[in-house]
């Protein structure tokens, strides 16, 4: 009934959902970002959690508050969750999947070959 | 956070039944709050007292600093959605608003029009031949439109189907997002309000076993799953409230957040771990304190 998924932090998730949308430009640097009951009706949560999660952007400086307007993206905010998310990118990503490669007798090697192998440019002479 | 309504330890008895047991809780002015419980816990009970339609038999019950019993200020402020509300024989849906629109300060006509059009009311029909679905819908509206300052909803949705149901929390959520107040929602349909409620009061055999904010419940309890022998090393030590097990395989819940290490050690053993929703945590709780009194005869961990 929401995309909120459970045993972590609603307002954990809520923040993130907003820094996704910064990260993929659909919520540009200096536009106004959802208010915390926006937030509330889309994602179908009490406000006072929203309200959480908008509290941590605006703690982490990814978010400011413009007096009687409401909520903005700041200036430089993508920029900074790329770094953070790239330096956290090999514990929340690689670790999981190179544990499991080992559990199933997949070296380091192997695990880069099929990355390779997923992510080469098609063939030429194949279908279009 | 002041407490709009603050309990002290109320009791109720019924002859043999104790249906409150010195019942102390507080609810949080401008939150919503659900309130669970098993059928027979007190829900209902400590809801009617506390909006003055049933006597304690010891205990105090104070709305906005005040006794609410015979006192008119206090009472015209709070709303109260009974899951078998009375209406007068002949009434249609119309003069129960009309009379609710005159008994609450903050009536909002066009809100309880709209909500009406929502869960498509008959409004030239009397209350005594709508479904039981649209008997349920004339509460929920009373009980939105109304505004009260605190407003209770003792399972406001019996007879509404999914679609009503989505409906009563999306409008109930956006107007208390425009307009807060204090919300107390009692509910067997956990899931469904585990994400609007920012406070958990969990009632079981006329005690509260659980107080506390929704979030810090969310992390309270953990599944570990995998080799038994492996989940009882883990597990030793811990309170554990549930176990399954299929071969020699162990599903056991245990409460307590689980700190980094732990995550690490279960990491090491090959164990699994599954989030617990709220309804989940909620039935184990109230299991767990039901098997704690029968063994130990002594009552309920709190």
């Amino acid at each position: 009934m929401s995309m909120v998924e459970e045993g972590r932090a609603i307002f954990l998730q809520i923040a993130q959902a907003v820094e996704d949308a910064i990260l993929d430009g659909s919520l540009a640097e200096e536009s106004q970002a959802p208010s915390t009951n926006e937030l509330a009706a889309f994602h179908r949560i009490n406000p006072a959690t929203a309200g959480k999660g908008v509290n941590l952007l605006v703690e982490k400086g990814v978010l400011h508050k413009r007096r009687g307007i409401g909520m903005f993206v700041t200036a430089g905010a993508r920029e900074a969750l790329l770094a953070e998310r790239r330096t956290g990118f090999a514990e929340r990503f690689l670790d999981p999947l190179l544990a499991e490669a080992n559990a199933i007798g997949l070296s380091p090697a192997d695990v880069a070959d099929l990355i390779r192998g997923r992510t080469a440019p098609p063939d030429q002479g194949t279908t279009p | 956070m002041t407490a709009a309504i603050e309990v002290d330890h109320l009791t109720k008895r019924y002859r043999e039944t104790l249906a409150l047991d010195d019942v102390t809780v507080g609810f949080a002015e401008n939150t919503i709050t659900g309130l669970l419980g098993r059928n027979g816990a007190g829900k209902t009970t400590l809801m009617s007292i506390i909006t003055a339609q049933n006597f304690a038999t010891h205990g105090t019950v104070r709305v906005f600093g005040r006794e609410p019993y015979e006192n008119a200020d206090v009472l015209s402020r709070m709303c109260f959605v009974r899951e078998s509300q009375q209406y007068q024989d002949e009434s249609k849906p119309h003069h129960a608003f009309a009379a609710a629109r005159m008994f609450f300060a903050n009536w909002d006509q066009q809100l309880a029009e709209s909500l009406v059009e929502e869960f498509r009311l008959p409004m030239n029909r009397t209350i005594k031949k709508l479904s039981r679905g649209q008997l349920s819908a004339v509460g929920v509206i009373i009980g939105i439109a109304s505004r009260a300052e605190v407003t209770f909803f003792d399972e406001p949705y019996l007879g509404l189907d999914a679609v009503a149901r989505q409906v009563f929390y999306d409008r109930l959520l956006a107007d208390y997002a425009e307009h807060p107040r204090t919300i107390v929602l009692s509910s067997h349909l956990i899931d469904e309000i585990a994400h609007l409620v920012e406070n958990v009061v969990v009632i079981d055999d006329g005690r509260i076993i659980v107080d506390t904010d929704a979030e810090s419940l969310r992390g309270e309890a953990t599944t570990i799953v995998g080799q038994r022998s492996a989940v009882e090393t883990f597990t030793a030590g811990r309170r554990v409230i549930h176990t399954d097990a299929l071969g020699n395989t162990l599903a056991a819940t245990v409460l307590g957040a689980l700190t980094e290490a732990d995550r690490q050690a279960l990491a090491r053993a090959g164990l699994d771990t599954e989030a617990v929703s709220l309804q989940q945590l909620v039935v184990r709780m109230t299991q767990h304190a039901h098997q704690a009194q029968t063994t130990t005869t002594k009552g309920a961990p709190r």
